[in-house]
């Protein structure tokens, strides 16, 4: 019987073993995912965390209890990818081969990566470090708060926005926003990254009375000073500063062949293939693909990874529905006070972007809940 | 462009968020002194986005060539 490993029991993994097995009889193939943690962690949630508005209780669930039965899970850390054996090894020694690999292995933050960062910045990219935020935000008593991007690629592009807004709305709800100035940095010369967004997220942020430095893209922190520094030679004083950490693949990818110098896992845009190798894919964040790193990324992917295994395993040509990845990403943005925007683009369409309404919001705010149900499953 | 060895490229087309030069900043900031990165790109605001983001940057933009399909890949060399 062939063997499917999938590397990750994230998003991505977890929707394509389940649309595996619900496609493969069980004779077909014997499925496996690795998981570094035993917790499916909804990532997402962590940005209210930090603000105070999310039960962190709600963010994480059983990884086995959202894998079909039919799926084995087999909890430990990779150790090292044996291309030429076909193998995985893992921490504690044992070995899983595979024929068909799926890498889902996600973003990694490298906080070294930035100077500084570590001493001087808080992110809510982790479920600890969302916690820390918090913690700081509880005991800020107003004084310059700078926000920003700490390396790139970074998961969520519009994740620094959408804390600005947030923030402001905090700040105030608590009475410190007279005392407080937010100054938002972002590495492009305008506000966001899709033009659109950016002419209606400026006028936003200046009607809140945010502060804005384009152009900034952090070299170097000295927490002594509370100075953070641009590679374009602005300097900022800060009394918190809130960044995005520096994003690098998985550990074990990094110097293998088929991936880049920060563990980016070289793929074809349209099949997902790995590199020079027929028989594995990359899903998500582990990707090179210069594309947002979000789970609907992962979500979108995922059918086009299972359409090849399902053809490979059965010697068919891929369900044509899913045969290529058309490069389609949908991202929430909230804006503040309870409205959001969408957008939704692929790799031939610009983005539609709709103003920021309450319905939206709302919208945003039932998928938080419904993912459980609705996404990992496949149901959606 | 002629004389001139690309160390790292990125195929950014379509690629509206995070965008061609999102993508030619990460190459700046993961490559060492001396490389040359190319980033292809479909998008039309990348003409004027992408040298003046190196200009600002204080990098070298080594120009740009135009490939078969409309697109154009911007070369830069990192000096700092």
């Amino acid at each position: 019987m062939k063997r499917i490993v999938i590397i990750g029991g994230g998003m991505g993994g977890t929707l394509i073993a389940n649309l595996l097995a619900r496609q493969l009889k069980p004779r077909e193939a014997h499925i496996t995912v690795i998981s570094a943690s035993a917790r499916h962690m909804y990532q997402p949630g962590w940005l209210y965390v930090a603000l105070g508005r999310q039960d962190p209780r709600a963010l994480s669930r059983s990884e086995r209890g959202l894998l079909s039965k039919k799926v084995a899970l087999h909890i430990g850390a990779v150790s090292k990818l044996d291309l030429e054996g076909q193998q995985v090894e893992l921490e504690g020694g044992e070995s899983l081969p595979y024929d068909y690999l799926v890498i889902a292995t996600g973003s990694r933050m490298v906080l070294e990566d930035l100077p500084g960062f570590a001493g001087g910045a808080q992110h809510f990219y982790t479920e600890e470090a969302a916690f820390r935020l918090h913690a700081q935000l509880e005991e800020f008593n107003g004084g310059r708060i700078v926000i920003g991007v700490g390396g790139l690629p970074y998961k969520c592009p519009v994740a620094p926005l959408e804390f600005t807004f947030l923030l402001d709305e905090y700040l105030a709800h608590r009475g410190l926003r007279g005392r407080s100035e937010i100054v938002y940095t972002f590495p492009l010369g305008r506000v966001f990254t899709i033009e659109s967004v950016a002419e209606f997220a400026q006028p936003l942020l200046e009607q809140r009375g945010i502060k804005i430095e384009t152009f900034f893209n952090a070299e170097e922190i000295l927490p002594d000073q509370k100075l953070v520094r641009s590679m374009e030679g602005t300097e900022l004083n800060y009394e918190l500063l809130i960044m995005t950490p520096p994003h690098r693949g998985a550990k074990f990818l990094e110097g293998l062949a088929i991936a880049d110098a920060q563990g980016w896992v070289k793929t074809d845009r349209a099949t997902l293939q790995v590199a020079d190798h027929p028989n594995i894919w990359a899903v998500g964040d582990a990707t090179d693909l210069p594309i947002s790193k979000a789970g609907s990324t992962a979500h979108f992917e995922a059918p086009v990874i299972v359409a090849h295994i399902v053809a490979a395993l059965r010697g068919s040509a891929p369900d044509p529905r899913h045969a290529e990845y058309g490069g389609h990403v949908m991202c929430f943005l909230e804006t503040g006070y309870g409205k959001a925007s969408l957008l939704d683009f692929d790799y031939q369409h610009s983005p539609q972007v709709a103003q920021p309404n309450a319905i939206t919001h709302y919208q945003k705010m039932v998928f938080n809940k419904a993912y459980w149900y609705i996404v990992p499953t496949g149901v959606f | 462009m002629e004389g001139i060895t690309i160390t790292h490229e990125s195929n950014a087309r379509g690629s509206f968020c995070p965008g061609p030069l999102m993508e030619m900043i990460r190459l700046v900031k993961t490559s060492a002194v001396g490389d040359v990165l190319a980033v292809i790109s479909n998008d039309p605001g990348s003409q004027k986005d992408i040298p003046v983001w190196i200009a600002k940057a204080r990098q070298e933009y080594l120009g740009a060539e135009n490939e078969p399909d409309g697109a154009v890949r911007f070369i830069c060399r990192k000096v700092r």
